[in-house]
């Protein structure tokens, strides 16, 4: 964020109450974001410092201020290969790489596709447009519970297809331990692919019809013009796009306890579930912390490097 | 330092819960608890009158979304923030751990004045009195080793009361034979946990369980005994309907109401479900132990933990903690609750069979030394103990955990990990 300051060039009257009202002007824009800039600093680095030091804490159901040592990391650590049966830390870092991957895949995939599509001049692209976006505006809980309706076999799809006499149908991945991570994704996907797609269409909209039709000219197949022109030209967005499907990945609680209440045995967990359920349910606060920790890396891992390569070939 | 990031801390956590007024009534109760639904509720307003009677105002401290959970985590908020409500609804350790941070208030003189100390059951006790402080006032007693049936079902297939684990598995092949479901489990872990409780009971009887579930004795978790109540579990798997899992306790309760399954392994709450269907026990629904835990009773109890208030708040602490206990309140409050007297000097003209059947049972157990907290209900082991146990009970039954061998074995090293 940089904070550029209006050079003061005007005629000097009397020069000290310039030079006081220049100083003002140079300073305001600090004095309006001081209040916002403080509470980010305390309110989002502050706690993550103090949860960063909770997690070298023996920490249980109240913070406790004495350092002990890595016992919450070494647990943790000891965890992460724990595969047969799977610790529930295990399950939910391999969930997060399937939910993520997936998520953020599809709904890339998806978006893009809809959007493409939407852009062909078509009838009715008013109404389509609010209609595919429109799942973005319910919460994670609703579309957790609606599609933890659906899916249910007892309830939804699948018994609604067995009395229309499709008894052969069997879709019951919500209450399949291997499979109960998919239909998070599922539900995830139906809400944040509209979204994704009313991106791209912006995108879209933003190129500049002269290139395609230069394309045109030059023989291009409208394949090859959308794969080596328009997508590529689309960069920025998914910029944009990945970052807001990773950090919604990363947050995912809700939708997991709406939909699955955990899944069968825990096998849904997400890491943010197992944060919450150290912390506040089993007051292994040390514990929860340093799951906390650990993802805060993971993501930073992640969207750095990310960030870093991208913002360098913006500026160049 | 440490105190400014704790009212930071504390501020910041506060705002998710809506925080009581700052400036306390002193004739006033702040509780702060998640009894909201129909039954409970109209049973919480008992109390409130008792109170209004004696000029006590009362306020509920809201919490915002159902289950304990939103509300343990808004108490932390509050206890953090330095703003004490006069009592709340607390379950097993977590009044031992509050006790232990030293917020809790001392009711020591009242519990006296009011004889608790012979009337209230001594492995309740252990959960509300803190080093010689009475911190807590217990409200009900919850047992978990029932069986609830549905009469008409038991009538059609001729079944009769099973009184060994062999005899219930014959009652279970006689439902799957006439078409219903035998047994209605919802696949969330407490409730895997709750019914594995009472198996463990069955299975190597009283002295076994408080040996391995509340005293965490490692030769008794990976006996052979612990063994095969793991293989009783897995028996018992087969009866259960293939869509179980992640279906809520009630959900479950509601098939043994209707009538599309035989019977529900459940705590006394289940009860509750039967009396607003306005069902009548003996009837249309059936009360036994489950089958080999006759004469022991598995427990969890609903507390109000009481806050180290300052002295002008005292007397409506007070007053509320007499009243709680007051044998006209347990018995008006358990017969709506489905739970019995946390006393057991409250005579039962008022309870249904059942729970006359429950209050005898927990009395000679009381006397024999045969009342045991419940692990998965939180009153064998602290938290972390307890969860690591549920985790363990839920892996076996969804097949993560595939024999008991390992199952034991993850449950040995589930628990000193914990520990």
């Amino acid at each position: 964020m940089t904070i550029t300051t209006m050079p003061t060039a005007r005629p000097e009257r009397e020069a000290g109450a310039v030079s006081l009202r220049g100083k003002l002007q140079d300073a305001l824009p600090k004095i309006v974001l001081a209040p916002s800039f403080a509470a980010v600093l305390v309110f989002v680095y502050g706690f993550i410092l103090w949860t960063i030091y909770l997690s070298f804490t023996n920490s249980k159901t109240f913070p406790s201020y004495v350092l002990t040592d890595s016992r919450a990391y070494q647990r943790l650590w000891t965890w992460t290969f724990q595969s047969d049966p799977p610790s529930s830390w295990y399950t939910s870092i391999t969930n997060l790489g399937i939910f993520g991957v997936l998520y953020i895949g599809v709904c890339l995939a998806l978006g893009l596709l809809l959007a493409i599509l939407l852009d062909q001049k078509i009838r009715g692209e008013g109404v389509l447009r609010p209609i595919y976006l429109y799942p973005m505006a319910l919460s994670f809980i609703v579309t957790g519970v609606a599609w933890k309706w659906f899916l249910d076999p007892g309830l939804g799809l699948e018994r609604t297809l067995h009395e229309w006499g499709f008894t052969s149908f069997h879709f019951d991945w919500i209450k399949n331990k291997d499979r109960v991570i998919y239909t998070v994704v599922i539900a995830g996907v139906w809400q944040a692919s509209g979204f994704v797609m009313a991106m791209f269409l912006a995108g879209l909209r933003g190129i500049d019809g002269e290139i395609l039709k230069a394309a045109q000219i030059d023989g291009a197949t409208p394949v090859a013009t959308y794969r080596r022109i328009v997508i590529p030209m689309l960069r920025p967005i998914f910029l944009s796009a990945f970052i807001v499907l990773a950090h919604m990945a990363i947050k995912s609680y809700d939708l997991v306890v709406a939909l699955t209440s955990g899944g069968p045995g825990g096998s849904a967990w997400l890491p943010s579930n197992f944060m919450y359920e150290y912390t506040f349910k089993r007051n292994e606060m040390a514990v929860g912390s340093a799951s906390a920790v650990i993802m805060l890396m993971t993501i930073t891992a992640i969207i750095v490097p990310y960030l870093y390569s991208e913002l360098r070939e913006t500026n160049r | 330092m440490r105190t400014i990031v704790k009212a930071v801390a504390g501020a910041l956590l506060a705002s998710t819960a809506m925080v009581a007024g700052a400036s306390a009534q002193t004739k006033e109760v702040q509780m702060l608890h998640w009894w909201t639904s129909g039954g409970e509720a109209a049973a919480l307003n008992v109390l409130k009158q008792d109170l209004a009677k004696e000029g006590y105002g009362w306020k509920d401290v809201p919490v915002a979304g159902g289950g304990g959970d939103a509300a343990m985590t808004a108490l932390k908020a509050m206890v953090a923030a330095g703003n004490y409500p006069t009592a709340s609804q607390m379950l097993g350790y977590t009044v031992l751990d509050y006790a232990a941070a030293g917020v809790m208030g001392d009711l020591t003189e009242t519990a006296k004045k009011e004889g608790w100390d012979k009337s209230v059951p001594a492995p309740l006790q252990k959960f509300a009195v803190y080093k010689g402080k009475w911190v807590a006032a217990p409200v009900n007693v919850h047992s978990v080793n029932w069986l609830w049936i549905n009469k008409a079902v038991m009538d059609k297939i001729g079944g009769t009361q099973p009184k060994t684990f062999d005899e219930f598995i014959a009652l279970l092949d006689k439902a799957k034979a006439a078409g219903v479901i035998p047994l209605a489990l919802g696949g969330q872990n407490w409730q895997e946990a709750t019914m594995f409780d009472s198996i463990v009971l069955s299975t190597g009887g009283p002295e076994f369980y408080k040996k391995a579930m509340n005293d965490l004795d490692e030769s008794a978790l990976k006996s052979d005994t612990m063994k095969k109540s793991f293989d009783n579990l897995a028996k018992l798997k087969p009866y259960v309907d293939p869509n179980f899992s992640g279906r809520d306790w009630n959900l479950a309760t509601a098939m043994v109401i209707k009538g599309d399954a035989l019977v529900q392994v459940m705590g006394d709450w289940a009860k509750g479900e039967f009396v607003a269907a306005k069902k009548q026990p003996g009837t249309d629904y059936l009360c036994y132990r489950f089958p080999g835990t006759d004469g022991s009773v598995i427990y969890n109890s609903d507390m109000f933990g009481m806050f180290n208030v300052p002295a002008d708040r005292k007397a409506a602490q007070v007053a509320l903690a007499t009243a709680t206990l007051s044998k006209s309140f347990q018995s008006a409050f358990n017969v709506v609750k489905g739970s019995v007297p946390a006393r057991t000097d409250v005579p039962d003209t008022d309870f249904d069979a059942c729970g006359k059947k429950g209050i005898a049972d927990l009395k000679a157990a009381n006397e024999k030394g045969t009342l045991f907290g419940s692990l998965a209900q939180g009153y064998g082991a602290p938290p972390a103990v307890a969860n690591a146990y549920k985790d363990v009970v839920t892996k076996f039954v969804h097949d993560q955990i595939k024999t008991s061998d390992e199952a034991v074995k993850q449950l040995v090293a589930a628990i000193n990990d914990a520990k």
